[in-house]
């Protein structure tokens, strides 16, 4: 499995013909948290791990560890959508200007 | 020995295929390339190729289909005319920027509307600015010669486009004319194996096509393609050089029909120059230097080359069957004239429409051309350089 070794900079010839990615899981390498204009914030003394928040996430902002308990968000994806926020019972997650 | 036949265009371009065998043939009944698909399917049927058709339900699909054919790793082909290849075009530059050699015979019909199945070029001109490499054919022969040279061109690692050969519908495509084809077994071998480096169905190496491509990369993107475009002209000589040491069978950007000591010509495409040629060799016997241009090859346009073979002449005109509807001539006179232009060449030259929707064109229409472009030669005098022959005209 080949490296994406391009960048913003790459002249054209360094750039595969019709921009074909020869790699598989490149999702990861396009950062579309930057199309947020509000953000979660994650206030973890009011959250109890019940579970119910990252299910609903479109994307997978949030990150959750092998002991079943989320962690922060990770805002290099979420793009803000609030449904977390919407679903969680405890007013654990507030949505926020950017 | 090659084999003597007499077929029809569409007859040609469906045995060019059997032999070319492709590994998928998606396709869309549309007048009057229809036939293709139609014989095609029928060596399908009679075990003659390998291929798989899909009976598609529509041209977008037809191109859909041959675009994820073609990216799996297989060969992939289809046919079409008119409003057909209109309802391809989104698919048909998605194909061009995968760089996805697919190859379709396209046989010209006048874009609706008005409603009208008959021959002009106005389809062909809609994918212009595709990245498409496009080739004309004046008959049946050249119909079949082009496609069995078409694969050599897309598929070549320094090219990488679709292609599409044009022939004019019904005027070429229904006509049975006599034809010298290639047998089977050269032709194979001729045309060779479909070997992409990259292909979506290889399991060593999953890759992703089509991928988003934003301001970082897309311009770079393009470029690629246009440089593509500029490498096949080389490609598109070599082939032909190799086509000629098959069968003898000559072939150029472009063809120079009484050319070389002319004093006025003719630029035009596809079956206009046969009718073209009938009347260059009348003028000649009566000692007019008339010559034709017929160009094979219009993407890419071989400007610089058109400019070079023009440059000796006292007055050009170029025919266009299709009209740009822009005020300022049609697709074939703009693209000759800037050619001219940028490479500093000042002849005399005027821009017939003609043809549009089937309208006959006779060898007394050509004869009126080169009258014209002799009176321009006499007097220097070219008025109004945006011309139609063929059309009625009542009174002011």
């Amino acid at each position: 499995m080949s490296e994406v070794k391009i960048n913003k900079e790459s002249p054209w010839q360094d750039l595969t013909p019709g921009g074909t990615i020869y790699d598989a899981g490149n999702s990861l390498n396009f950062k579309t948290g930057d199309w947020r204009s509000v953000k979660p914030v994650f206030l973890s003394d009011k959250c109890k791990q019940c579970g119910l928040c990252f299910p609903v996430c479109p994307d997978n902002a949030i990150p959750v560890g092998e002991d079943q308990k989320r962690r922060d968000f990770n805002y290099d994806y979420c793009k803000g959508c609030g449904v977390c926020a919407k679903t969680c019972p405890f007013g654990a997650i507030e949505m926020k200007e950017q | 020995m090659s084999i003597r036949e007499r077929l029809s265009g569409n007859e040609a371009s469906a045995i060019a295929m059997k032999q070319i065998n492709p590994d998928v043939v998606a396709a869309f009944p549309i007048t009057p390339s229809t036939e293709i698909p139609q014989y095609f399917s029928t060596f399908v049927s009679n075990g003659k190729v390998d291929t798989e058709f899909i009976a598609v339900e529509s041209e977008h699909s037809a191109m859909s289909a041959c675009i994820g054919a073609e990216a799996a790793g297989a060969r992939a082909m289809t046919a079409t005319s008119s409003n057909g290849l209109a309802f391809m075009w989104e698919m048909i530059y998605i194909a061009s920027s995968c760089r996805l050699p697919i190859v379709m015979p396209l046989v010209n019909r006048t874009l609706s509307g008005p409603l009208n199945i008959h021959n002009d070029h106005s389809d062909a001109m809609g994918i212009r600015d595709s990245g498409w490499i496009m080739l004309f054919s004046e008959n049946n022969q050249e119909a079949y010669d082009n496609l069995i040279m078409a694969h050599r061109i897309a598929e070549h690692k320094d090219v990488c486009l679709p292609l599409a050969v044009c022939q004019d519908g019904f005027i070429t495509s229904h006509s049975i004319e006599n034809i010298e084809l290639i047998e089977d077994d050269k032709a194979k071998e001729f045309i060779g194996k479909y070997q992409p480096e990259h292909y979506l169905l290889n399991a060593k190496e999953p890759i992703a096509v089509g991928p988003m491509d934003l301001q970082a990369y897309h311009f770079e993107h393009k470029y690629q393609q246009a440089e593509a475009m500029r490498n096949a002209k080389k490609v598109i000589l070599e082939v032909a050089k190799d086509f000629e040491k098959l069968t003898g069978r000559k072939y150029g950007l472009f063809e120079e029909y009484k050319l070389d000591d002319a004093e006025i010509a003719i630029v035009c495409m596809n079956s206009t120059a046969g009718t073209t040629k009938d009347v260059v060799d009348s003028l000649r016997e009566k000692g007019i230097k008339a010559g034709l241009l017929k160009l094979r090859v219009f993407r890419p346009f071989p400007a610089e080359e058109i400019a070079k073979a023009l440059k000796n002449v006292k007055a050009v005109a170029v025919l266009d069957k299709a009209d740009s509807l822009n005020a300022c001539g049609g697709p074939l006179f703009t693209d000759v004239t800037s050619g001219m232009y940028v490479n500093n060449l000042n002849v005399p030259t005027v821009n017939y429409i003609y043809g549009l929707g089937g309208r006959d064109t006779t060898a007394k229409d050509i004869l009126g051309v080169y009258n014209d472009l002799q009176e321009i030669v006499k007097t220097g005098n070219i008025d109004n350089p945006y011309r139609y022959f063929g059309l009625k005209r009542g009174e002011k």
